[in-house]
């Protein structure tokens, strides 16, 4: 196996002395429980294409979930070092289970936390805290991906509430979620200012979460279609807060903030593997680590993650402080998915055939990280968002 | 029931190990310091037990200079109550380390005080026992079964071909062996809510160490394997290098 059992991370230019205490050893914790609970079962879990359920507990118990939320809804009230660190090391895991720890907390608790009334925050985030409530967040359409302003999801005021009509596309957790943030127009369907959170309970007569059959990524991840077809809520449903398409994409920047760190941990976990590889495999009759080429592969690898962790750490240092602007956040995005994506790559052709075993992890990080270079925002729209941001000019 | 839990910080066991100029002592530089293996089973097993009756005090004792409060801290996240950090250098005399921790322990009112078997990094396998002498009360080491009922701590060790029970009564001094539990991690609150735990800080210093250490070497490299053929043909070789030079057949 491909030796995750004395994983140490990847450190070359000491960036743990940049690091609290408190830092290292939430870090450490989330390590040690990735390496103990996750890693032996996400092979399979991939394989067989199914979230595996059973590490829900665990990662409630630990305090994953909505981890830079207060403490007083029964989160653990961490900086956003501390919460990226969480993200970089489940995603060393899998791109899946980050996803799934991503939703819970940035695209489900967050909203709630952010444009929720006191009574929603109370009674939602320690349960959603707890792993008692599982959430999804209905954002994206069938036709409309990168450019949600343009939905036809309708939410129609009536006299005792809401009704919800609706479909919604690439849910994370849709199929097994207790409650989805739906986001709906209010208004005219041309009027992306009329858009306005919902809390809706999956149980509610007409919502249905269906799985998307067929990935080839993201196996250990629930991907669904949401249909709402006359969902009835009453009126303390909406999120109160919630106005026009800006709120949504606050979640958005939440969740990339946590993706930027992640591509980090997935790098990580390619690089260990790879150079573990390469020092063990002999062919000529000495490790393949000792040709020049798998040392240049290696060389970049180490280059591109520390320049990846620094620029995560100096955007969580900038997002603790309030300066982490939509377009910071979109730059760390772009980059260390695309990093790791390149590795990941890499590392799958230094393993030879052996990498595209599922018992290596290379090749199923390279998989998953195709879906994470296209979700919450892709690649390409991050490029158009820093050209917006460099030139004044929106080219989308 | 009030348990104290004597603990070191030593060197992550997968860490690369340098020795330092002097030649007595390892270069810390660059090193991960972990809490001992052991002594996570003494700090689960005193939390488990409190949670168990529902009452009762846990605190974390450690010799050692300041970064033994990160070691503590690691104790408080995994939900010890309060730590102790007896700060100085200890020596390489077992004894005289105990009678420092003894210091503490004597007056400290503690129905168990529990120790990891031994310390991962110089294998001394004598504090737990020694503390318990000077305090003269019973000791059971090794241990990895635990269970208090009353005024009476019933144990289980591992021995070599079985187990060996024992009962004792309390106070008493233990020492925890593999197998005795599942150590928790600590959790994210946990970390959070250790910065706001008591960490008291005392000076403590050695008296009378009789035992110094002279030298440190690493191991010797191991020489490189050798392949002596490939397939059915190559059993031959194999047999007969197994059987007439590592003479292992």
């Amino acid at each position: 196996m491909a030796g995750s059992a004395e994983y140490t991370g990847v450190d070359f230019y000491d960036i743990d002395s940049l690091l609290s205490e408190e830092e290292r050893a939430v870090r450490d914790t989330v390590r040690q429980w990735v390496s103990d609970a996750l890693i032996p079962v996400i092979g399979t879990a991939y394989d067989e294409g199914r979230f595996p359920k059973q590490l829900i507990p665990g990662m409630a118990e630990l305090g994953l979930f909505g981890a830079n939320l207060p403490e007083e809804y029964g989160c653990a009230g961490l900086n956003n070092v501390a919460y990226g660190l969480i993200m970089q090391e489940l995603e060393r895991g899998d791109s899946g289970i980050r996803s799934f720890a991503s939703v819970q907390g940035a695209l489900v608790m967050y909203p709630i936390f952010a444009f929720g009334s006191d009574e929603q925050k109370q009674h939602w985030l320690p349960k959603l805290a707890s792993g008692e409530e599982i959430g999804c967040f209905g954002l994206t359409e069938p036709d409309f991906g990168s450019n949600p302003a343009g939905m036809i999801t309708t939410a129609r005021e009536t006299s005792d509430g809401w009704v919800l009509n609706g479909t919604k596309m690439w849910i994370t957790n849709g199929s097994q979620a207790t409650v989805a943030i739906v986001w709906a127009k209010t208004g005219d369907i041309d009027d992306a200012k009329g858009i306005r959170g919902f809390i809706v309970p999956t149980n509610t007569p007409g919502f249905t979460g269906k799985d998307q059959k067929g990935k080839l990524s993201l196996r250990a991840s629930d991907t669904s279609e949401l249909h709402l077809q006359d969902v009835h809520l009453p009126k303390d449903a909406i999120l109160p807060k919630s106005a026009g398409i800006k709120s949504p994409l606050m979640c958005l920047t939440q969740a990339r903030y946590g993706i930027a760190w992640g591509g980090v941990g997935a790098a990580m976990a390619c690089y260990d593997e790879a150079r573990r590889y390469a020092m063990n495999r002999v062919m000529f009759g000495r490790p393949i680590a000792a040709t020049q080429l798998q040392q240049e592969r290696l060389a970049e690898m180490l280059t591109e993650i520390t320049k990846g962790q620094l620029l995560a750490l100096q955007l969580g240092r900038l997002k603790d402080q309030g300066k982490a602007t939509p377009s910071r956040v979109s730059l760390a995005k772009r980059n260390n998915v695309n990093m790791a994506c390149e590795i990941a790559r890499e590392a799958r052709r230094l393993l030879g055939a052996n990498g595209i075993l599922v018992e290596y992890h290379s090749m199923r990080h390279l998989a998953n990280l195709e879906s994470v270079y296209t979700y919450e925002g892709t690649h390409d729209m991050h490029s158009l968002i820093l050209g917006q941001e460099i030139t004044g000019i929106a080219a989308y | 029931m009030k348990i104290a839990v004597c603990i070191r910080r030593v060197p992550d066991t997968t860490a690369k190990i340098v020795i330092a100029a002097a030649g007595t002592a390892i270069d810390p530089a660059g090193v991960k310091f972990v809490p001992n293996p052991y002594d996570e089973f003494a700090l689960e097993a005193a939390i488990a037990l409190k949670e168990q009756a529902g009452d009762g005090e846990t605190v974390a004792v450690a010799f050692g200079p300041d970064s033994v409060q990160e070691t503590l801290r690691t104790a408080l996240a995994m939900g010890i109550d309060r730590a102790v950090h007896l700060q100085g250098e200890p020596s390489a005399d077992g004894l005289a380390n105990a009678r420092v921790l003894v210091s503490h322990l004597k007056d400290g009112g503690y129905d168990l005080v529990l120790f990891g078997k031994l310390a991962v990094d110089d294998y001394g396998q004598q504090t737990g026992a020694m503390v318990a002498e000077l305090l003269e009360r019973p000791c059971a080491t090794a241990i990895a079964e635990l269970e208090v009922q009353g005024g009476t701590v019933k144990v289980m060790r591992e021995i070599e071909g079985g187990t060996e029970g024992a009962t004792c009564a309390l106070p008493a001094v233990l020492t925890c062996d593999k197998g005795l539990n599942n150590p928790r991690l600590p959790s994210l609150k946990g970390i959070m809510a250790a910065k706001k735990k008591p960490l008291d800080v005392t000076p403590a210093s050695v008296e009378g160490a009789q035992a110094t250490v002279v030298s440190l070497a690493l191991p010797p490299e191991r020489p490189a394997g050798r392949i002596v053929g490939e397939g059915a043909a190559a059993v031959p070789a194999l047999l007969e290098a197994l059987t007439s030079e590592a003479k292992v057949l």
